[in-house]
């Protein structure tokens, strides 16, 4: 069957169409120039906006941490339930929905693409068993690979190239796509109740830093070709002052850089952006942080942004969470991933009225507006830790529209308002450079060629939404901003219309991407490995990777590497 | 008056939220009887479970209910202006979140009474569950304000997480009367099956009859004549005990000397 959208307002930044009135047709489940089928379906979307599908670089939707919040958190249930409709199956959760309910809100965004973003390799399965159950988008999860004790082994000795060659292993066995770095070091020392202060602090038991394990990966992820940089949560993760470990983090992989390819991604670097030396005098290091951005090429970040709500933190930061629990008083959970990582959860609420937290606020939105070019900065929320998936529309029209800000900065803090330079920006940006911030950019840099665009021979993923930007003034007209981003028009998933008007029309699978890694030599575990398996691990060596079969609907990204 | 008398015997668990003077006040009586209510997982409306009928010669908007409504949940639930009379049992989460009004039961109430409620007066004649004026399941957002009083015996977490307000038993109470509470009073005319205020933070808990023993994490503070709940004062003397310690708390604890003659040994640890 093929679609024809009949006269929209077209944002394709990859192609560099910037808001012109086109048609977009769709075959096959790809975008296509000619149609070949004569069962033609035209939709008129005249006087709305025309997107690629959104892709979200960071969001916890699945895994183990996901369901132990779910567990941990009755009534963050109880208040946002969601009846069986006609396609559709009920489900709860405001800050951590069920699976089936999370493709649905995503599905009415217009998402269609999602990064699960800390798999610990032995919580794989169940991971994958999650984002099996996820309908309506496409997915990947990212390996955590950061304190892993065969990883730092390697580093330590400095066998980068068998490194490389176990982590190719790794990516196949539990189906991963990018390499993930959690508090590098630190979450070693956390299984003996010590953390690392900075990245040149050593890391017991392996007389190695952080800087080298993040180096150590990042020319990994060279070697291996894999189509995502390294993705970096962090030393000192929420702690004032941590700004300077994240320059330092930054700077420390220039050199592997070539050209103008970004070598490492700084995730919810909101909450690594911090200056002061504690939280009574906690100000905002975004223009550092930014004005670092802007003069580099090799980094790209995402925001983190607060929205101030009821939610669940989940890291794999295990010292972060015992932090936030102290700060917080709440109830939490800690928890330690044998030989590879550890992982926490807390309920945080954020108030407009708290210092920090309102300081949080502005933070996210200074990095959004400082760093020039939107490829380098994404929009997420880090869902569910800084607010859930759900808030994006609102975070749009903040960053839309200078007066939105205004409204809410009148409202928060005022000891933070008096403090922040939010006040003085007066960017706004406009819908193309929000296309790049919340799909284009996001797909570049995880190298999905085939997402993020409406090109020729791009997965169909589309979505319409009920905005006429060349009647409205959106800067005075945020509301309607918010309004058309939370519902759109139409969600074409895969050439099929899954979503009309905020209701899910048809139930689809969604594929799962995952990096093939093809190494020069056939890769095998070596008979000391699987030896090592039955002394640390409490699965067998021939439980623990998970053979393709295992996943309703795989996707392996062929990648050739070059050990 | 508008009354609700059962039609046949309740089977399954039957959802109420819709039976609430708001509801009901902006309504004709034959808009009400198509309200929906949930009968199990079965649609159906208020006339399929209820004979409705409408003292039209009565101006109040009472709500009576009649029957043996056990099964029935969330009765006047999020309420906030009006009564509803109950001539019968009620099940759980009467008057959950109620905000106003009073609900009056003259048999038994279940579980979970007045939980998580913001205002008004609930009154049950008889005897009522667990978890009165709790939070929900997980939540530490309690009871805020309003009065709960049970003229029979209550069940365990009496008051857990409870913020502010009134909840009065006037028989017995079950044990961890008042956990993790961070404010407001209970009163206990009868006596408690123990652990009185674990983990609380905050608030009174007045005790007139036995008590089996009191919590290591509680210390004596003195011997007080009376205590004040809401605007009464109560007759004691009682031993007045200061806590939780261990959540760093500074809840009050009245228990009654006259009864508890085994408490006598914390009187060596007065401050002199």
């Amino acid at each position: 069957m093929s679609l024809l959208l009949k006269n929209g307002f077209v944002y394709d930044p990859l192609n560099g169409v910037n808001g012109e009135v086109m048609d977009i047709l769709t075959e096959g489940g790809k975008i296509v120039e000619r149609h070949r089928s004569k069962d033609l379906k035209i939709i008129d979307v005249s006087g709305m906006v025309v997107m690629p599908g959104g892709v979200d670089i960071h969001s916890h939707i699945a895994g183990s941490e996901v369901n132990a919040g779910r567990l941990l958190r009755p009534e963050d249930h109880f208040k946002d339930v969601e009846v069986k409709g006609k396609v559709t199956r009920s489900g709860v959760g405001y800050s951590i929905p069920s699976t089936f309910t999370t493709g649905y809100r995503y599905t009415k965004m217009g998402y269609t693409t999602v990064m699960v973003p800390s798999m610990p390799p032995l919580e794989a399965r169940h991971t994958h068993e999650e984002m099996d159950d996820t309908p309506m988008i496409d997915k990947a999860a990212y390996p955590l690979l950061s304190d892993w004790w065969v990883v730092l082994e390697h580093i330590r000795d400095n066998k980068i190239e068998e490194c490389a060659a176990h982590i190719a292993w790794i990516m196949k066995a539990t189906k991963g796509y990018a390499i993930k770095l959690v508090n590098p070091g630190g979450l070693e020392a956390w299984g003996f109740g010590k953390n690392v202060q900075s990245i040149d602090d050593p890391v017991p038991n392996f007389g190695i830093t952080p800087r080298e394990i993040i180096r150590g990966l990042c020319k990994v992820n060279k070697l291996l070709n894999l189509p995502h940089t390294i993705h970096v949560h962090t030393n000192n993760l929420g702690k004032p002052g941590n700004y300077l470990t994240t320059l330092k983090t930054m700077h420390c992989v220039k050199d592997l850089a070539e050209e103008t390819k970004p070598v490492i991604h700084i995730t919810h670097c909101q909450f690594s952006a911090y200056k002061g030396s504690d939280w009574s005098n906690i100000r905002s290091g975004a223009e550092r942080i930014a004005r670092y951005v802007n003069r580099n090429s090799h980094v790209t970040i995402d925001l983190g942004q607060i929205a101030f709500t009821d939610t669940t933190t989940m890291t794999a930061d295990g010292p972060f969470q015992y932090g936030l629990y102290q700060l917080s008083g709440n109830k939490w959970m800690n928890h330690d991933v044998e030989t590879e990582t550890s992982s926490g959860v807390v309920p945080f609420r954020y108030r407009r009225k708290s210092y920090v937290h309102a300081t949080q606020w502005t933070i996210g939105l200074e990095l959004a507006l400082f760093i020039r070019s939107p490829w380098k900065v994404f929009l997420t929320t880090d869902h569910p830790n800084a607010a859930p998936f759900t808030t994006y529309p609102l975070i749009i029209s903040w960053l839309m529209s200078r007066h939105a800000r205004e409204r809410l900065l009148k409202k928060i803090n005022r000891k933070a308002r008096r403090r922040c330079v939010l006040t003085t920006i007066d960017r706004e940006y406009d819908l193309s450079e929000i296309a790049i911030a919340t799909r284009a950019g996001t797909a570049k840099a995880l190298g999905l060629t085939w997402k993020g665009h409406l090109g020729v021979d791009a997965d169909a993923d589309v979505a319409v939404y009920a905005l006429n930007p060349r009647r409205l003034n959106l800067s005075k007209e945020y509301d309607l901003i918010e309004k058309a981003f939370e519902r759109t028009a139409y969600t074409i998933k895969g050439g099929e219309v899954v979503s009309r008007r905020g209701e899910v029309v048809k139930s689809v699978l969604g594929q799962t991407y995952w990096a093939d890694v093809k190494t020069l030599e056939p890769n095998e575990a070596s008979s000391e490995f699987k030896q090592r398996f039955k002394d640390y691990w409490t699965v067998q060596y021939e439980n623990y990777p998970i053979p393709e079969n295992y996943l309703h609907s795989s996707k392996p990204v062929p990648v050739k590497a070059e050990v | 008056m508008i009354t609700l008398t059962q039609k046949h015997r309740f089977r399954v668990p039957i959802h109420a939220e819709n039976i609430t003077p708001d509801i009901f006040e902006t309504k004709t009586i034959d808009e009400i009887k198509i309200l929906p209510v949930f009968e199990g997982n079965r649609r159906r409306v208020i006339a399929d479970l209820f004979k409705v009928d409408d003292d039209s010669s009565n101006e109040d908007r009472t709500i009576h209910l009649v029957g043996d409504l056990t099964k029935l949940k969330k009765i006047g639930a999020k309420m906030s202006l009006g009564q509803i009379v109950v001539d019968g049992s009620v099940g759980m989460r009467l008057g959950e979140g109620m905000r106003g009004g009073t609900i009056t039961v003259k048999g038994n109430a279940d579980s979970w009474v007045g939980t998580m409620m913001k205002g008004g007066l609930i009154e049950v004649l008889g005897n009522a569950g667990d978890y009165i004026g709790a939070s929900y399941r997980g939540s530490t957002e309690g009871m805020k304000k309003g009065t709960i009083v049970v003229h029979g015996d209550a069940g365990s977490d009496v008051g857990c997480f409870m913020k502010n307000g009134l909840i009065k038993v006037l028989g017995n109470i079950g044990s961890f009367a008042g956990i993790n509470m961070r404010d407001g009073t209970i009163l206990v005319k009868g006596d408690s099956e123990g652990r009185l205020g674990a983990q609380m933070r905050g608030g009174k808990i007045v005790v007139l009859g036995h008590v089996p023993s009191i919590l290591p994490t509680f210390t004596i503070n003195s011997i007080r004549r009376r205590a004040r709940v809401g605007n009464e004062r109560v007759s004691g003397p009682f031993y007045m005990y200061n806590g939780d310690i261990a959540e760093m708390g500074e809840g009050r604890l009245y228990v009654s000397k006259a009864k508890n003659p085994h408490l006598k040994v914390y009187e060596r640890y007065l401050p002199s």
